[in-house]
């Protein structure tokens, strides 16, 4: 099975508050929390990493999970959050252009 | 006052949150009923931030969507309800409203007017009521229901009614200051034209009992959220007020506060 990669979307505000890390789709305004796991997941999405490098260095170190159960859990989880515009998910290394200046509104 | 306004250049200019905006038609009647409307709230001398004409036009259905839309394109923004169609420049300043002669439409874009500017200088209109009480402005949020109304209706009488619908607060430094509105809900009362430094948000709650406790600053970010109006679809604006709504409750204290629907809820608060 080839690697997965994700990456945060551009079309999303963010803040970690009280250990939860708040996400807000920028499309519909729809809100998300992440637990911690969730929220590691979040952070190390640098369109790089492969998914089971992030659970297998991060998630199960830090949360002492079984990693074929914790990487399933993963996938389910980024596909969640790709599927609502929150993750970009891809079997390839995913990079974004710089954003352009938007003009005044 | 009205016929001074109408008179001299068929404009009114309704200042609402210390952002003047002018209202211009050649309708006399519809801007006396604007003038009546927003009474506490005009502001013949002062230089508008914002210009509108407003096209009156039979009643009917002038755009095709059903809920409110609003978008930027090619440089300006567009506000379409079934009622109501509203476009202006940000750099000239400058728009017009179609509409007919009702004050429920202008009263809506007037509204949306003022979220999306509040959202790039860090403020919010929320969905809430708020009052004044001892030079101390309070906010009180919640779903519908949760008592907004009979809150602002139990406010004693040293307390001073901001709004009991839509509450407008803008950033001063590192807090908060809340505005008087005249965007009015169930008591049809405008608020006063008056404002005060935010000293607490409360997320209300009927109970069988007076209770009050702190919340934590993640869940009074999602409420807040939950509260805030903001209806455009544009990712950067949306991005801004999302900071904004955490910055608050970062900056001011929020409260749980569940209420028995009698007065002697208003001895907890100020």
């Amino acid at each position: 099975m080839s690697p997965l990669y994700i990456a945060r979307s551009t079309a999303v505000a963010a803040r970690s508050m009280d250990g939860e890390m708040m996400i807000m789709s920028a499309k519909d305004s729809t809100l998300f929390t992440l637990n911690p796991v969730g929220t590691v997941i979040w952070q190390s999405a640098d369109g790089k990493t492969p998914l089971a490098e992030i659970v297998e260095r991060k998630i199960c170190a830090e949360f002492e999970v079984d990693s074929v159960e914790a990487l399933k859990d993963a996938e389910s989880f980024v596909n969640n959050l790709a599927s609502h515009g929150i993750l970009v998910v891809s079997d390839e290394p995913i990079s974004f252009p710089k954003r352009a200046q938007g003009a005044e509104r | 006052m009205g016929e001074l306004a109408t008179a001299a250049g068929q404009e009114v200019i309704i200042e609402i949150g210390r952002m003047p905006v002018q209202v211009r038609s050649e309708s006399p009647e519809f801007l006396r009923m604007l003038e009546g409307r927003y009474s506490g709230f005009l502001s013949p001398g002062a230089r508008p931030v914002f210009e509108f004409d407003v096209e009156l036009v039979a009643p009917g259905r002038i755009t095709e969507e059903d809920d409110v839309a609003v978008r930027f394109e090619s440089g300006r923004w567009l506000i379409k309800r079934g009622d109501l169609f509203a476009e202006w420049e940000p750099m000239s300043r400058r728009g017009r409203i179609v509409q007919s002669p009702n004050p429920y439409s202008i009263d809506t874009a007037l509204r949306i007017i003022h979220s999306l500017i509040l959202a790039r200088e860090g403020g919010l209109l929320v969905h809430a009521a708020s009052a004044v009480r001892n030079c101390k402005a309070f906010l009180f949020a919640g779903i519908s229901g949760a008592g907004k109304t009979t809150i602002a209706r139990l406010a004693p009488a040293d307390a001073t009614l901001l709004s009991d619908e839509i509450s407008y607060l803008r950033r001063n430094g590192r807090g908060y200051v809340a505005y008087g509105t005249p965007f009015a809900g169930e008591l049809a009362k405008v608020g006063e034209n008056v404002q005060a430094p935010l000293a607490a948000l409360y997320l209300l709650q009927k109970g069988p009992e007076n209770t009050m406790e702190p919340i934590r600053a993640s869940e009074a970010a999602r409420m807040l959220l939950e509260n805030v109006l903001f209806f455009a679809q544009d990712t950067e604006l949306v991005g801004l007020v999302f900071e904004s709504a955490c910055e608050l409750v970062r900056h001011v204290p929020v409260y749980r506060l569940t209420f028995f629907p009698d007065q002697r809820v208003w001895e907890m608060i100020a």
